[in-house]
């Protein structure tokens, strides 16, 4: 997807916070949906994603700050029913009233006063793309919660929202549902290019769907960038523990020539493509996947990576269909293989095991020198 | 058990051969509480939703006195009322006591409570996402509020049936303001009542039968319209 580079941002939001009391629950001084793109929301429960999302949707009012639409801020409750009535939103709860799943698709549009012939071509239209034509004169409590959310997608389309809003939306489904589905939702936001703001905990639908990423936590946006920059480069250890950066480790510059920095950690040293100053401490982040291991005497391997350590196995734990494999090598660390890698090298808990990563592989986040 | 078997007999004389006075007995009962019940209605539904999906300062409080009200003793309904609208009573002026309109305050009083509970509770219950998701879909406040009464349908007809049910078989407001004045006030539950003072078990009973008759009837109606929604 590319989104628009130009145009004004079909919403946004400008020193944005809301309250709760005296307890401050969410702390935006701007941010963005940009014209056809799809920006996600990340952040652990609890840090405010869902409250920012309801104050850009107009169903939330903050306690301070402006909500805009196309450039205008956003006043008086008749401005918010007409905007309203431009864009959709869908909550993980696929929420369809007690009717049949054409009246529950149909109801957004009459609502929106859309003539009746343009609403039963949408409808037909929308829920044959999202495969549930043949549900249209079911009782909506019967379907099962994949049909549901499918339903309730289409009737979010069937709206031709300018912006689109989803909160969690494929959270309660279970894992083969949710990949069936996330593999549609995906084609129909590359065709339909509507504006988007999804807020989500799972990393896995921010790097499937999402041009921008913002990370989110205890009310405020630590970081905004592409998936890459945020996933690779999280700029501080919460959001590098949130976006899943693998080993975190604590570290300190000891010296450094030429890009290339020597960084303690426990005593031993790690080489690390860097810039940062001699005397800084940092947080070392190194993704498990990055992390090769070999067996002791398996002879020198021909790799490029400059850092290479020997350690006794801790623990051998699976992570879906691969295997997790923490060491000891003086600190702390865990590389991620494949089941068959495991098999091979026959691996068990506290044998001995050499780990090699290379310098680049390596993301570092310096901290202010005191 | 002779008692009984007589008693039976004379009801189903009475219920064959329909007395006029019993007849008007009985219509007279349908008509205040019926009346009563549909104030309570319009009255009921509107204070439920509003106190259900709003927030305010006093509100459990509020919510507390209702429930409260789902309580309260018809006698007790009863003398408040008769006390307002006694000759020199603040409502005096009306000239309302041992009417039928007198007995349709006091049910109402009776039953607006409950209707009320009844309809806090089922749009309570209504997951309050639901109503982010109407207005997202560009319902404004009425027609929001229009689609979840419209949605919690079934506990809202069970709030009529029980709000009707509490009211046809009360005795003690209707005895206090209405008086149970043949041909003008005497209803049903107070006909049982006197009669069965009287003892005349016969006419007691076949009143009773013919009460037992009208809450099946008018409930037997709300069941299946309650039932069919649910199904279609």
């Amino acid at each position: 997807m590319n989104p628009g580079s130009g145009g004004t941002a079909p919403a946004g939001v400008t020193k944005l916070t809301v309250a709760y009391g005296t307890r401050k629950v969410l702390d935006v001084p701007a941010l963005e949906v940009l014209p056809g793109e799809v920006l996600v929301v990340i952040g652990p429960n609890g840090s405010g994603k869902t409250i920012l999302l309801l104050c850009l949707a107009l169903l939330l009012k903050p306690t301070t700050g402006t909500v805009s639409y196309l450039g205008q801020p956003v006043t008086g409750q008749r401005q918010i029913l007409r905007l309203r009535r431009r864009l959709a939103v869908v909550f993980q709860e696929s929420l369809l009233l007690s009717n049949s799943v054409w009246d529950n698709v149909t109801l957004g549009m009459r609502l929106r006063g859309i003539p009746k012939n343009e609403v039963k071509a949408r409808a037909q239209k929308w829920l044959e793309r999202f495969g549930v034509a043949h549900l249209a004169k079911r009782q909506a409590r019967t379907l099962s919660g994949g049909e549901a959310k499918r339903v309730s997608l289409a009737r979010a389309f069937v709206l031709e929202p300018e912006v689109l809003f989803l909160d969690e939306p494929f959270a309660a489904l279970d894992s083969p549902t949710r990949q069936a589905l996330l593999e549609d939702f995906e084609g129909v936001l590359r065709e339909t290019k509507v504006s988007t703001l999804m807020v989500t905990h799972d990393r896995n639908e921010a790097l499937a769907l999402a041009d921008r990423v913002a990370v989110l936590i205890g009310g405020t946006i630590r970081q905004l960038g592409t998936p890459a920059e945020v996933f690779n480069f999280p700029v501080d250890e919460e959001v590098a523990v949130f976006v899943e950066a693998g080993n975190i480790l604590p570290g300190k510059i000891l010296s450094q020539t030429a890009g290339l920095a020597i960084i303690s950690t426990d005593g031993r040293e790690i080489e690390a493509v860097s810039s940062l100053p001699v005397g800084m401490k940092v947080t070392i982040c190194l993704r498990h996947e990055d992390v090769t291991l070999s067996l002791p005497g398996a002879g020198p391997l021909t790799t490029s990576a400059r850092n290479r350590f020997a350690g006794r196995v801790t623990r051998i734990f699976p992570v879906g269909s691969q295997v997790r494999v923490t060491l000891d090598c003086g600190f702390p660390l865990a590389a991620l293989i494949t089941g068959r890698s495991l098999e091979g090298m026959g691996l068990k808990e506290g044998q001995e095991v050499v780990s090699t990563f290379k310098a680049s592989s390596i993301h570092l986040i310096g901290h202010h020198m005191t | 058990m002779d008692l009984i078997l007589k008693g039976i007999v004379e009801a189903f004389k009475l219920l064959v051969h329909g007395d006029p006075a019993v007849t008007m007995i009985a219509l007279l009962s349908l008509g205040v509480s019926l009346s009563a019940t549909a104030i309570s209605l319009i009255i009921g539904i509107a204070l439920g939703t509003a106190i259900g999906l709003t927030r305010f300062f006093g509100r459990r409080f509020l919510i507390s006195l209702i429930n409260t009200g789902m309580g309260a003793p018809p006698t007790v309904v009863g003398l408040v009322v008769m006390i307002f609208l006694w000759r020199n009573g603040p409502l005096g002026v009306l000239h309302l006591l041992y009417t039928p309109a007198a007995m349709v305050v006091a049910q109402f009083i009776i039953s607006v409570p409950i209707i009320t509970g009844f309809t806090l509770a089922s749009t309570q219950q209504i997951d309050k996402k639901m109503q982010f998701q109407l207005q997202a879909l560009g319902a404004s406040r009425m027609q929001m509020v229009w689609l979840l009464l419209k949605e919690s349908r079934l506990p809202l007809l069970a709030a009529v049936m029980a709000g009707f049910g509490a009211i046809i078989s009360e005795v003690g407001a209707s005895m206090m303001v209405g008086g149970n004045i043949t041909g003008q006030t005497r209803v049903l539950t107070t006909a049982i009542v006197m009669e069965t003072g009287k003892g005349e078990f016969g006419t007691a009973i076949a009143l009773s039968i013919i009460l037992m008759i009208l809450v099946f009837g008018v409930n037997l109606l709300l069941t299946w319209v309650q039932q069919r929604s649910k199904t279609s």
